[in-house]
């Protein structure tokens, strides 16, 4: 396997809310292999959104990171001074935020803002600056004359492609992209995708994915790692997660999807319940609540991330029963009925 | 659905046309376009009963349609009628009757209702405004409520918008809709702003209720694995005009248009193994305010000839479905 780019351990991120601490994510930690797409599935609340932006350190001002480390190239992100950290963002890791229609500042034409970066962030002359603008926008497929537009003459999925030009700019290691193709149509987000796939192999780049949607982790990511109400609970290669999940919430996850490659249209079936309140989370696994194969043990004792099988790991008392669990899984009278 | 008695027609349109003006006096002396044609010439007859999938990329006028349909919109060429009335026409009682018979369900279930509304207020509303006597409004909403699945409704009369999660609001809203008895339905997006493990459960109650109670809906999404799920028949629209009409699985599995080879294969699937190739389709986006001439796809259309740019393709019969291709055989 490939040397290990990012690896993040026991990870815990908490919001300070009036008196109270809300651990949006807890002791989290799954390593990003060096030129891999690693997608972070889970459900809004999950922590997702918020282990995505802790990388790069850009997090709200009541957050903060409570404990773990974020070993990158050897340092430790989440020890780092502000000011080390400031010399990493852009250069070496950079963010594609959710919404690219925020991400522009619509006053300033969309060549101000890459030259901006590419200027101040990467020293470069005025001239080098134009000319790797031009190289950038031809990168991400958008015409180099519309550089002097402004970004509401851009169409969505351009200024997804403007988004995700000015994240490579710098010639990053890593690329945190959070749901860079949710809001846009079915065409334009596989070409996108499309997109992140090739710049990602002729660039050697190292992208994280946080998406909620398993087909887009399908189409695109190596790794996954799924997460529940603030934890890892699963995490190995794509290909494993979708075939021979171990965690009744993938399970319960694939069985929620439309399939368009399956025969007939089937039963989508929902998992009942939503999640745990974080202010005050479930005693135990924090899935047993809606979990139909939860036991005493799980509502009573949390379960660890543990390596179940070779480079798969999961949080689940009954990863060993996996098999069986996965037939009964099938069966839409398993989940009972929606609340 | 799949019922031979109900064959009367609930829906028709007819060279449909929702033309909005844009731009201003100066725009205009600069020969910049003045209109933008959401809807443009769609022909269309929606059986008592039938589901159909409304399919297409932003701007492609499928909400416009929907709107046209609830008259949040009214045509401004061609015609529109709801069980053989003209929508636009209708007045008075007409209207009010009008009013309760078709329904919207809105995409966005927190921008849908008044957040300082209770739920029962939230469902009351529609029954005060359709003059339904008092004393069956307790009744009335609390079977709403059972009919949406949302079990022991007692406990969420008196709640708020912003005690209720997504799905919850989802069929509160879908409640709200249907508290009338309407027969006709207009769904937009209804599960794009919900969570996976909670959409499934919202689309089964919108599957459940429509079969249950005969329903006339039309689903309007852009994600065609979702159509597929609700609806037996799908209509492909691509800048305001019809490209494809016919039974979902057909399209699925075999589409004609261009337009909709590319649609199905842009659909990632939950599969490791599915195909990475290009899509068939140029790049760029539609440009509503300045569609090419033609056939409206056809810069972005890999098959596109000399005729697709002379001349319109109006949707034609070919086998079980319409297809608007010149060249929709080959």
């Amino acid at each position: 396997m490939a040397d290990t780019l990012l690896s993040i351990q026991d990870l815990s991120i908490a919001y300070q809310v009036g008196a109270l601490d809300v651990v949006a994510v807890s002791e989290a930690s799954f390593d990003v292999p060096q030129g891999a797409i690693v997608g972070l599935v889970g459900e809004s609340g999950c922590g997702k959104t918020t282990m995505a932006r802790a990388l790069t350190r850009v997090i709200a001002d009541n957050a903060r990171i409570a404990a773990g480390a974020m070993q990158f190239a050897g340092q430790d992100l989440a020890a780092m001074s502000e000011r080390e950290m400031n010399n990493l963002r852009w250069r070496d890791i950079s963010f594609i935020p959710q919404s690219a229609m925020n991400s522009l500042d619509p006053v300033y034409r969309v060549e101000y803002q890459i030259l901006e970066v590419l200027r101040d962030r990467g020293g470069m002359s005025k001239q080098q600056a134009r000319a790797r603008a031009v190289e950038l926008f031809e990168m991400v497929g958008i015409d180099p004359g519309r550089l002097r537009d402004f970004p509401h003459q851009f169409s969505g999925g351009m200024r997804q492609r403007a988004a995700i030009a000015l994240a490579l700019a710098l010639n990053p290691k890593l690329v945190v992209a959070d749901e860079p193709v949710t809001a846009l149509d079915v065409i334009i987000q596989r070409q996108i995708l499309d997109q992140l796939r090739s710049l990602q192999r002729d660039l050697g780049l190292s992208v994280i994915m946080v998406t909620h949607d398993i087909s887009v982790v399908a189409y695109i990511c190596d790794r996954t790692v799924v997460m529940y109400a603030g934890k890892v609970v699963e995490n190995c290669d794509t290909a494993t997660l979708l075939n021979e999940p171990l965690h009744p919430y993938t399970m319960g996850l694939k069985n929620a999807f439309p399939d368009l490659q399956s025969a007939g249209t089937g039963v989508l079936t929902p998992i009942a319940g939503s999640p745990p309140d974080l202010i005050d989370p479930p005693k135990g696994c924090r899935f047993a609540p809606r979990c139909p194969f939860a036991t005493e043990l799980c509502r009573s004792t949390e379960p660890p991330l543990t390596e179940a099988a070779a480079d798969h790991h999961v949080a689940c008392h009954r990863a060993d029963e996996a098999a069986t669990l996965r037939e009964v899984a099938q069966d839409p009278a398993t989940w009972g009925t929606a609340a | 659905m799949g019922d031979r008695r109900m064959t009367q027609p609930m829906i028709q349109m007819e060279n449909a046309q929702l033309h909005y003006k844009i731009g201003n006096a100066i725009s205009a002396m600069m020969g910049l376009p003045s209109t933008v044609k959401a809807v443009d010439g769609v022909t269309l007859t929606l059986n008592k009963g039938e589901s159909v999938g409304l399919l297409g990329e932003s701007g492609c006028g499928k909400t416009s349609m929907g709107r046209i349909l609830v008259r949040l919109e009214e045509v401004t060429g061609g015609s529109a009628r709801f069980d053989g009335q003209e929508i636009k026409d209708l007045s008075g009682d007409e209207l009010r009757s009008f009013r309760s018979r078709s329904q919207m369900i809105f995409q966005n279930p927190f921008d849908a209702v008044n957040p300082r509304y209770s739920i029962r207020k939230t469902l009351e509303e529609p029954l005060a405004n359709a003059r339904i006597p008092r004393d069956e409004w307790h009744t009335r909403v609390i079977d709403a409520l059972e009919l949406v699945g949302l079990g022991d409704p007692k406990q969420f009369l008196e709640r708020y918008p912003h005690q209720l999660s997504g799905g919850q609001l989802q069929r509160v809203v879908m409640a709200r809709a249907l508290i009338l008895q309407p027969e006709f339905v207009v769904a937009d997006e209804p599960v794009s702003m919900l969570d996976v493990s909670v959409r499934a459960g919202v689309l089964n109650v919108f599957r459940d209720v429509r079969d249950r109670l005969g329903l006339t809906a039309i689903y309007i999404s852009h994600d065609l694995a979702l159509v597929r799920y609700v609806c037996d028949r799908t209509i492909v629209m691509y800048l305001g005009r019809i490209m494809e009409d016919g039974p979902t699985e057909d399209i699925v599995h075999a589409p004609l248009h261009p337009y909709s080879q590319a649609l199905v294969a842009a659909v990632p699937t939950p599969h490791v193994d599915q195909s990475h190739d290009p899509l068939p389709i140029g790049s760029g986006a539609p440009d509503p305010r300045n569609p090419p001439s033609g056939c409206v796809f056809r810069d972005r259309c890999p098959r596109a000839q000399t005729r697709c740019a002379d001349e319109v393709p109006m949707p034609r019969p070919i086998g079980t479905r319409r297809v608007a291709c010149h060249f929709a055989e080959e």
